[in-house]
């Protein structure tokens, strides 16, 4: 074992997929001379070569279908979308390609591209350079859509995605890079569709992925210390797949469940999350789900208007509290 | 090579000249491609009337009058090549090798069919041959080519791909941002605009101020080469030189093969906004009746010779019809989930 950040645990993954496979390739804006503007790629081009680490132009759609294309024709493409945000840009070479071509061609092709897309909110970057659009790609049959957070799941997820014979997009979340954690230093892979349990506990289930399974877990710690209320924390690592059997063993032990996402409320993951939940257990419950979200409005620049928008550790307690309501 | 032909308002199309005898293929290449043509025609002339007799549904867009474009440039390939297509796709995919059955019980939705009943005629797709797939969105071909090419340059398999689109595709912006990717990286990507003149029902005069379409190739500082897009062998020579010069390492040409599109935007369109008087003078070019007369003129065939060639492809689409009306089955509900994930995974 070693202690890594995200940034390295990152690096280290796409490292050595790249020595084990020739076809894995990078590709994106500044990530090959620059290292990415997070410092994630830095040094593969020095050790792989302008043909397989390549600095793109500022063209999303066209550098994002090339990942498409070159992955139909035998490559491992990683692609990087330099903030989450541009993938707008690229949606029609995502959804519309890459998600569909191995259906309509009736399983004649396929499309193992990983899209790695820096996404979450935080730092006064405003209303283009914070969002999360996770929601948008689970909607979409034919991709994977992962969001870990830990190094060792950011490394283990992505030799998965990489290997993954489908598309799968890879949000990392960009406050994350400095967290630090263990890494083997052995080979080894982290599964899509199995969610981590951060913290056991009996009395409330909260549900959560990215960064918002940290503050969680934060929260859980507090309201134990606190009040004595003692959370599951789980954090899903994996979307699309989801692990809905980890999700429901949870709240078969604790009845009460709390959805979070960093995204803003409306028609987010949560939403989607809680219906299955009613979907598959409604008599588990024995009080309404509550989902924390961003509230629903662009992020604003002003730091005190953009904390009061992102959903925070507080406010994890007080859905808690009020999932306990009538307890 | 780069005479300028004549567009739709210039009336009598006189700038079009009679096929020559090209170089380099013999007569038994040049019965091939014949063939071929009289294959696309036949199959698409097919198609509409199984559309209009409610045999086949959804949106089927017919390549008859476009087939020197599709055949005089895959001539030019080798088999393992790659194509990316259009929504207009059943003259690249026959051009390229494909076998009319397996098209046509795609276009029934059978599940012999190439894509197994799920794409269709707009996703027609025939990956083994190298056709990397019909596409219904203007232009989202573009960087699927820039990929096939971006991995034959890492994988050094000497693959050329050839990306055809229409005069409608560009003007989407990944036209752009795959030409000057493909052009800053040397890329083996051979770019052929099929310039028919028409996206969907609007005239590119009325949407782009340069019609000459080969002069954007100046912008990402590549060739640019204007044929006539109803003559294979003027194509086929210049998607030649386009491909030597690709396979050599010196990158991507831009080929504007200009023609007229001669029928409707799909099989069903009546064209009542088009002035259709304007558009019959035209079919005195029909690639396929030019190459017809071609082989006349020049004593290189009989007329016996000719119709043998036409009775074989006539019996082949029939043929390609009784196989996917009777000989064919639809696909069962359980394969619905199948092949959204690879190796049988299926996420409810």
């Amino acid at each position: 074992m070693s202690i890594k950040t995200v940034r390295e645990a990152l690096n280290d993954g796409m490292r050595e997929e790249m020595r084990r496979d020739p076809t894995v390739i990078l590709m994106g804006c500044d990530v090959a001379v620059r290292g990415n503007p997070f410092g994630v790629t830095k040094g593969l081009l020095q050790e792989f070569g302008p043909k397989r680490v390549i600095d793109t132009p500022i063209s999303e759609p066209g550098f994002t279908g090339a990942g498409v294309g070159a992955a139909a024709t035998g490559l491992r493409p990683i692609v990087e979308i330099l903030y989450s945000d541009w993938i707008t840009l690229a949606m029609d070479q995502i959804v519309n390609m890459a998600a569909k071509m191995r259906y309509m061609f009736g399983g004649k092709v396929n499309v193992p591209l990983v899209v790695r897309a820096p996404f979450g909110s935080g730092g006064g970057n405003a209303a283009q350079h914070s969002q999360s659009f996770e929601n948008w790609f689970n909607h979409v049959p034919g991709l994977k859509v992962v969001a870990p957070i830990s190094p060792y799941d950011c490394k283990g997820m992505l030799l998965t995605a990489i290997r993954d014979d489908n598309p799968v997009i890879f949000f990392e979340h960009k406050r994350a890079y400095q967290i630090k954690g263990e890494v083997p230093d052995e080979e080894y892979t982290v599964p899509f569709g199995k969610a981590a349990i951060r913290k056991e506990g009996s009395d409330v289930t909260i549900v959560s992925y990215s960064m918002m399974s940290i503050k969680a877990l934060q929260a859980a710690e507090e309201l134990e210390k606190e009040q004595g209320i003692k959370c599951e924390v789980i954090d899903l690592r994996s979307l699309l797949p989801l692990d809905y059997e980890t999700v429901m063993g949870s709240l078969a032990k604790t009845n009460r469940i709390v959805v979070c996402q960093e995204a803003n409320l409306r028609g987010g993951m949560a939403a989607d999350i809680v219906a299955e939940i009613i979907d598959r257990g409604f008599d588990l419950l024995d009080a309404p789900p509550v989902r924390v979200a961003a509230l629903n409005v662009p992020m604003p620049y002003n730091m005190a208007l953009e904390n009061e928008v992102i959903p925070s550790v507080q406010k994890i307690k007080a859905a808690v509290l009020k999932a306990l309501g009538d307890r | 090579m780069t005479k300028v032909l004549p567009r739709e308002d210039d009336g009598d199309g006189k700038c079009f000249e009679d096929l020559e005898i090209p170089p380099d293929l013999d007569l038994g290449r040049q019965k091939d491609m014949y063939l071929k043509m009289c294959l696309i025609r036949e199959f698409d002339t097919k198609v509409k009337e199984l559309w209009l007799d409610n045999k086949i549904y959804g949106l089927a867009h017919s390549y008859v009058g476009a087939e020197a474009i599709a055949v005089g440039a895959c001539a030019a390939l080798h088999p393992d090549d790659y194509i990316t297509s259009t929504h207009r796709g059943h003259g690249h995919t026959i051009a390229k090798g494909a076998d009319i059955n397996k098209m046509m019980a795609e276009l029934f939705g059978k599940y012999e069919g190439y894509n197994r009943g799920k794409g269709g005629s707009m996703h027609i797709a025939d990956v083994e041959h190298g056709m990397l797939g019909a596409t219904g969105i203007v232009g989202s071909g573009m960087p699927i080519a820039l990929g096939s090419a971006l991995s034959a340059n890492v994988l050094g398999n000497g693959k050329i791909t050839i990306c055809f689109h229409g005069d409608g595709g560009t003007n989407q912006g990944v036209w752009h941002e795959t030409i000057n990717m493909a052009a800053a990286w040397n890329l083996p990507v051979v770019f052929v605009i099929e310039n028919n003149q028409m996206a969907i029902g609007t005239e590119l005069s009325c949407v782009s101020k340069e019609t000459d379409l080969f002069r954007r190739a100046l912008g990402y500082g590549i060739p640019g080469v204007l044929v006539d897009g109803f003559n294979v062998f003027e194509v086929y020579l210049a998607v030649k030189e386009a491909v030597e010069r690709a396979r050599a390492g010196q990158g991507p040409t831009l080929i504007e093969a200009r023609f007229l599109r001669l029928l409707g935007h799909f099989v069903a369109d009546d064209q009542w906004y088009r002035d259709l008087t304007k558009v019959e003078p035209y079919w005195d070019y029909d690639p396929v009746k030019r190459m017809r007369e071609y082989f006349i003129l020049n004593k290189l065939l009989k007329e016996k010779e000719i119709v043998e060639i036409e009775a074989k492809a006539k019996a082949s689409v029939e043929r390609s019809v009784v196989y996917a009306s009777t000989e064919c089955s639809e696909p069962g509900i359980d394969t619905l989930y199948e092949d959204i994930y690879a190796h049988g995974e299926v996420i409810v």
